[in-house]
């Protein structure tokens, strides 16, 4: 079989969903990574945002996610970390057609990761028929089995209480998710600049879950309960052409304050660093690129390639000063599309847990 | 060199034990030719097969050089017909579908003894020049018979037994290839025993032993 | 390691003065090897594109799911399966028709299709976007874009739409049109509904089957068979049986000329012995040497195979297509392991056939004892021993015959058929001779007949072979000869329309209709067609025949019921096939449940009808019942009754009213014609391995005369010393063979004529599901005895010259050489 000429339906489907696949897709090998959002909606700033409708899907961008990440602990106190998403892509603009002519690709990931053990899953579906979507009333995104719903009390602003549920052939998860703090915009009220030239997206977050529930690993079932971050995004070029990959963190510091953190990598090897520091009373101030930096300490190797999995944060204007380390350095995403994503932990000047997620190496 | 002690044989023949050999002794020197002599049936071929490792005594040894024949199983007498026994047969027993050249060498061959300066004399010897590209069944009985000397004697062999090599000849040639047979196993210096009914040739050898009722006379 | 190299050179000395022997032995493990290769290439081809089909169609290799009383359901069932968990793909099924000819079309939904399914879930290599956002693509193999005489990206046209474009996917199976599943939907005209879901292997954990789905779905686990595989296991084992008789007709050959070689080597062997070669180490050398020539032969033997192949490969294919829809690439592609075992099947059949030959060198004792005598008594018991197997073969055939139900139970009483007779051959031989010399008076008659009796044992192998493929060429020409007539008569009254006309879209079926009302030579205008369901899993066809009586008198039925016809008309009764009432043991009275899109038809069968060359069951209804039933039936084929000298006239103009072309209109002849072309190519096959084994027959008595032509000269010499002529002698010897072999042949026509019936009652009714009337061709088999003595002429006549010919002095010498 001539590899270049058929492609198989992992390689298609997961290359074609990886166009837009937000924050997961800044790889480098794929052609038109920052694709042209031609025929779909631009992200410009001053949106207002409206709840619970910017919970449901804006098929009018050509892609969005909705993102939990879980940081966990069993009655023994060891770590877990959990990872549930939910793509949606366009391969088509225009309004969604009915059936199968329905232009939206879903793809779900989902993974658990304990100190020993990192499994994950991944499934895809096409839009139009029911087997996957996203609803904003009552809230609920599913693909296949897996599920976000909201429950009985679910408050549009706080983005709870949800229910969470994943399985496959060796993990599943099922958490109880609820928050006391109200959900937070990023950027620049929920404008998030990617580049210098116009990319962007809309970004918001409940970084303030407190996660209880069930995980099985390998048929053991463990009882957890911890701290778990959403993040919502949507747009349509959300990348430069130039840039190739970005590191990104997701902090829980202490006094229930939160960072969140990336930095994007460009081919000529220069880097932006943008972030947004969250008070508990749902303030959100972006972090300036200037003076502050994110750098790799010792690398490991994963999944045939070299990744950096501990890390240096300084952020001198905010006296944060830490190194990151992993749960699982294996935390390797083994999906159609590749990347590491895993519960970390942190010391230093402000000491606690988090996740990081890795793409484009 | 040679030394057969009390040697038995019998054969089943109609329902019975028939003993051939009952108790036969004989001894052959290095250098020496002796010829066995007996009426038909006396047992003298029986005797010859068994010297060769043909077959099995029943009883008694035999014994060439150190090693003992009737000790030695079916691969053992095979190498010893290969590297220290000379076989000449009535019958000639050469093999059909090779070239008087590639008869005489194949014994030395496989006995891993071949030896191109003993061969040559062989052939200037043994008067097969100008025979070396024919084929067994072109050649005169005589021809083949001392096609098969030379086989025999090719590997330089310690011994040469010979079974009635003159039987299927006329009187002149049986002469002939004995005289030529005496000749090559004194300038080889290996015994030679050979099994005849002919008084006369017994007579042209160095000694001669009558085989009779199954035991040396 | 020079050792063993100078006794295999003083072994291989005899061939080189008797190449005949070595000619002999070679020819018969090439042609063993070649036949048998050719014939395991052909399944392997037929093999590789099945593969090829279960893999493009998810086929049996992979668990579905499936209505349980619906040829569709909706694809509700397969979003509520993923929701519970469920590793399910969707799949849609149906046929178009394009310029008139039916094409398979796949929908599929690349993004859930297991990896698993086969070996060629790839969909394209256009993007995702292309493939399933209208107007989608439409993949097809290479075969199928040739046979359509379109190019990629062009756009077939199909009921008057055109559908997506073409796009080439070189792993697709032949005849499949692979599509989305949205697009099937549209294109079929069965929005929101699947044919079947395929089951991934995905081990994650799911709902049970019925708390999602009801009773409404049915899971058909995989098999290790693909639909293909089973229907044409039976094709494929004629084939192989084949095979393998010519494999044994080689061995044959090769057995003659292996124990004549170690006859004849004897002394050798002894003379190697008494110079100082073990025992151990010669047997060894021996079979060093057999293993040998059998690497040599089997090489130019697979050489030779592949060819054989090639040259059948179209046949094969054509009768495949023909008998079982199967679609097989012409171009021969060969695994690395067929060649493996083709020299592995000539090194075997040369250690099986040299056995006997190799168990006694190896018993040989050093010193000679000639006992002539001895031998013959041997010879005797031999006879004795054999014929009593062969009694006791033909008891298992006769115990098969009547306790056997299978198809292998059918090749197995072939087998010992042939096998029996084969054994018992000599004997009959030797009475028959026998007889003959009682009957003789003069000497020389005398002599003739017993010295034919003392040629036997060297001949009895060559006559066997020739027995083998002569019985085999009677039964075989029976049968097909049997069919062909059959198949005449029955073609007859199917095709009892005088015009065939199908249509490229129902719009054109309709005005076509409306223009023949007004023509007055038509005198009946007869709608047809056929929808595809299941019944008992398996795959048939509901066949639609309008309420005409063209179709009560012509229409030929097996069984009925009496007024089957007239019960046929309300819609509440069928026929049904002979293969599929043999199938699923349906007979007359019989109620069956069919699935239709809008629920279980419940249908009385009221008649059986033979439906020769049909791989899937099929049944028979009122046309107008088919369309109520499954309303999307395609209404595009008619049959036109017309006055016969109005018939040129009436498709001509047809042809430039409406654009028809061959493919969609033709006359009864022209497909009476098309329908015997295929008809025989699907016996082609048949009869070019038929002949082959004839010719190896014919080689193996030629080679077995000339070996024995030497060994027979110190017999035929003291004849020609008391005065006949050496042209008298070969007279005589010609004669000898032609006895032999005449009385081998008449022995073989009973053998054959059995032959033939088993073929027709056991074989033919379990490999097809049909039997035929057992008939005598006396002019075939006279043609045939005909044959079979030319054969035994040419290959007695080389020898026989060569004995006319012989100079005095070659016989002379036997007198002096003698042994």
């Amino acid at each position: 079989m001539n590899a270049s000429r058929t492609i198989t339906r992992r390689a298609f489907a997961g290359g074609a969903l990886a166009l837009a696949m937000g924050r997961k897709s800044f790889a480098q090998g794929f052609a038109g990574l920052g694709e042209t959002a031609e025929g779909f909606a631009a992200v410009t700033p001053g949106k207002p945002f409206a709840f619970p409708a910017d919970h449901g899907p804006h098929p009018e961008f050509r892609i969005e996610w909705w993102y939990v990440t879980a940081n966990l602990s069993d009655t023994s106190g060891a770590a877990y970390g959990a990872q549930w998403t939910l793509f949606r892509q366009a391969i088509k603009p225009g309004g969604p057609a009915e059936g199968w002519a329905n232009q939206q690709l879903w793809m779900g990931h989902a993974a658990v990761t304990s100190a020993a053990t990192h499994r994950f899953g991944e499934t895809f579906a096409r839009g139009g028929i029911g087997q996957a979507g996203v609803e904003a009333v009552p809230f609920r995104a599913w693909i296949d089995a897996w599920e976000i719903r909201g429950l009985d009390a679910f408050d549009p602003q706080r983005v709870a209480p949800l229910e969470l549920k994943a399985s496959a052939a060796d993990f599943s998860t099922a958490l109880r998710l609820d928050a006391e703090h109200p959900l937070v915009l990023q950027g620049d009220h929920g404008y998030s600049r990617k580049s210098d030239r116009g990319q962007a997206s809309y970004y918001y977050s409940q970084p303030f879950y407190q996660a209880s529930g069930r995980i099985v690993i390998d048929n053991k079932p463990v009882d957890v309960t911890g701290m778990a971050w959403m993040d919502r995004e949507w747009s349509s070029q959300p990348l430069a052409a130039d840039q190739t990959g970005w590191d990104w963190f997701s902090l829980h510091l202490p006094g229930d304050e939160k960072l969140m953190l990336y930095r994007l990598r460009q081919k000529d090897g220069r880097e932006n660093l943008f972030g947004n520091w969250i008070t508990p009373d749902g303030r959100s101030a972006e972090i300036a690129a200037a003076g502050n930096s994110i750098t790799p300490i010792t690398s490991s190797e994963i999944g045939g390639r070299k990744l950096p999995t501990s890390w240096r944060v300084n952020l001198p204007a905010r006296g944060l000063a830490i190194e990151t380390t992993p749960l699982n350095p294996k935390s390797w995403m083994g999906t159609s599309f590749p990347y590491w994503e895993g519960p970390i932990r942190f010391s230093g000047s402000h000491a606690g847990l988090g996740y990081l997620e890795m793409t484009g190496y | 060199m040679l030394r057969v002690t009390g040697l038995t044989k019998s054969y089943r023949s109609a329902g019975e034990d028939v003993a051939v050999l009952r108790g036969v002794d004989l001894a052959v020197a290095t250098g020496e030719s002796v010829a066995l002599t007996g009426e038909s049936g006396s047992g003298k071929s029986t005797l010859l097969h068994l010297i060769a490792g043909l077959d099995a005594a029943d009883s008694g040894e035999i014994a060439l050089a150190d090693s003992v024949v009737s000790r030695l199983n079916d691969a053992g007498r095979a190498e010893l017909r290969r590297d220290r026994l000379g076989l000449v047969f009535q019958q000639f027993n050469l093999i059909p579908s090779l070239t008087v050249a590639d008869n005489l060498v194949f014994q030395s061959r496989i006995a891993g003894r071949h030896d191109a300066a003993w061969l040559d004399e062989l052939v200037e010897r043994l008067g097969l020049k100008n025979f070396l590209r024919r084929y067994p069944e072109q050649l005169s009985g005589g021809q083949q018979q001392r096609v098969a000397i030379g086989r025999a004697l090719a590997p330089k062999p310690l011994l040469l037994l010979a079974d009635e090599p003159t039987g299927n000849l006329d009187e002149d040639t049986a002469d002939e290839v004995l005289r030529l047979a005496r000749d090559l196993v004194v300038r080889t210096g290996c015994g030679f025993l050979m099994v005849t009914h002919s008084a006369r040739l017994a007579a042209t050898l160095d000694r001669q032993v009558n085989l009779h009722a199954g035991v040396i006379a | 390691m020079r050792r063993p190299l100078w006794i295999l050179a003083v072994l291989l000395s005899h061939w080189r003065r008797h190449p005949m022997q070595l000619a002999t032995l070679l020819i018969g493990l090439i042609s063993a090897t070649a036949l048998w290769s050719g014939v395991q290439a052909l399944n392997q081809q037929a093999r590789i594109a099945y593969d090829r089909a279960a893999a493009t169609f998810g086929g049996s290799r992979t668990a579905v799911l499936v209505s349980k009383d619906s040829a569709t359901f909706p694809q509700q069932l397969f979003v509520d399966l993923r929701r519970a968990g469920w590793p399910v793909s969707p799949m849609l099924e149906g046929r178009v028709q394009i310029d008139g000819r039916s094409f398979r079309l796949l929908g599929v939904e690349p993004v859930t299709l297991p990896s698993e399914v086969g070996n060629a879930p790839a969909v394209g290599r256009g993007s995702l976007q292309s493939f399933v956002t209208p107007p989608g693509e439409m993949l097809v193999a290479g075969e199928t874009l040739r046979d359509l005489g379109l190019r990629e990206g062009e756009r077939p046209q199909a009921n008057g739409t055109s559908l997506p474009p073409l796009r080439l996917q070189a792993e697709l199976a032949p005849g499949a049109l692979v599509v989305d599943i949205g697009i099937a939907q549209d294109i079929l005209k069965m929005p929101g509904q699947v044919s079947r879901l395929l089951v991934g292997k995905s081990k994650a954990p799911h709902a049970t089957l019925e708390s999602v789905a009801g009773e409404k779905l049915r899971l058909v686990e995989p098999s290790a068979e693909s639909d293909l595989e089973r229907l044409t296991d039976s094709f494929h084992l004629n084939l192989t049986a084949f095979g393998l008789l010519s494999f044994f007709v080689g061995l044959f050959i090769v057995n003659s000329a292996i124990g004549l070689a170690f006859e004849q080597r004897l002394p050798m062997l002894r003379t190697l012995r008494a110079c100082g070669v073990s025992a151990r180490m010669l047997n060894t050398v021996l079979v060093i040497e057999l293993v040998s020539l059998a690497l040599v032969a089997g090489l130019i033997g697979l050489v030779c195979g592949y060819f054989i192949a090639a040259a059948l490969l179209p046949d094969v294919a054509a009768s495949l297509r023909g008998l079982y829809g199967a679609q097989i690439p012409g171009q021969l592609s060969l695994k690395p392991v067929w060649w493996f075992a083709g020299i592995a099947i000539s090194i075997l059949g040369a250690l099986a056939a040299a056995a006997a030959s190799l168990a006694k060198a190896i018993r040989m004792p050093v010193l000679a004892t000639a006992q002539p005598q001895a031998w013959q008594h041997a010879q005797r018991r031999w006879l004795i021993f054999q014929s009593a197997t062969a009694l006791a073969v033909f008891a298992v055939a006769a115990v098969l015959i009547q306790f056997g139900d299978s198809l292998i139970a059918g090749f197995a009483v072939l087998a010992a058929l042939m096998l029996g007779a084969a054994l018992i051959l000599p004997m009959v031989l030797q009475i028959a001779l026998a007889i003959g010399q009682r009957s003789a008076r003069a000497p020389v008659g005398i002599w003739f007949w017993a010295d034919s009796r003392q040629q036997l044992s060297g001949l009895s192998l060559a006559l066997m072979a020739l027995l083998l493929a002569l019985a085999v060429n009677v039964g075989v020409g029976t049968m097909v000869e049997s069919f062909s007539r059959t198949f005449l008569v029955w073609l007859d009254g199917r095709l009892a329309a005088d015009i065939y006309i199908s249509a490229a879209s129902d719009t054109q079926a309709k005005e076509i209709k409306a223009w023949l009302r007004d023509r007055p030579e038509v005198d009946a205008i007869l709608p047809g067609g056929r929808a595809d369901t299941q019944l008992g899993g398996a795959p048939i066809e509901v066949l639609g025949l309008p309420d005409h009586t063209t179709y009560r008198d012509n229409w030929p039925l097996l069984e009925s019921t009496a007024n089957a016809w007239v019960r046929l008309r309300p819609g509440d009764t069928c026929l049904v096939s002979e293969q599929l009432s043999r199938r699923m043991k349906l007979a007359i009275g019989d109620h069956i449940e069919v699935p239709a899109p809008g629920g279980s038809w419940p249908l009385e069968i009221v008649g059986i009808y033979a439906d020769y060359g049909n791989p899937k069951g099929q049944i028979a209804v009122n046309f107008a019942a088919l369309t109520r039933r499954f309303p999307q039936t395609p209404q595009t084929r008619l049959g036109l009754r017309v006055a016969p000298d109005r018939i040129p006239a009436l498709i001509a103009a047809l042809q430039e009213k409406f654009g028809l072309d061959d493919r969609n209109i033709a006359d009864q002849a022209t497909m009476k014609r098309e329908s015997k072309r295929v008809f025989n190519r699907t016996f082609s096959v048949t009869a070019a391995l038929n002949a082959f084994t004839l010719g190896v027959a014919g080689i193996a008595l030629l080679t077995s005369l000339l070996t024995l032509a030497n060994s027979r000269l110190p017999q035929l010499a003291p004849l020609w010393a008391i005065g006949l002529t050496r042209r008298r002698l070969a007279a005589l010897e010609l004669l000898k063979t032609m006895a032999v072999a005449l009385i081998t042949a008449l022995f073989a026509l009973p053998l054959g004529l059995l032959v033939a019936w088993c073929l027709l009652a056991i074989v033919n009714v379990k490999a097809f599901g049909w039997r035929l009337p057992f008939q005598v061709f006396p002019l075939q088999l006279i043609e045939l005895l005909a044959v079979a003595m030319a054969a035994a002429l040419c290959a007695a006549a080389l020898p026989v010259a060569r004995l006319a010919r012989m100079q005095p002095a070659t016989l002379i010498r036997t007198f002096v050489n003698e042994r």
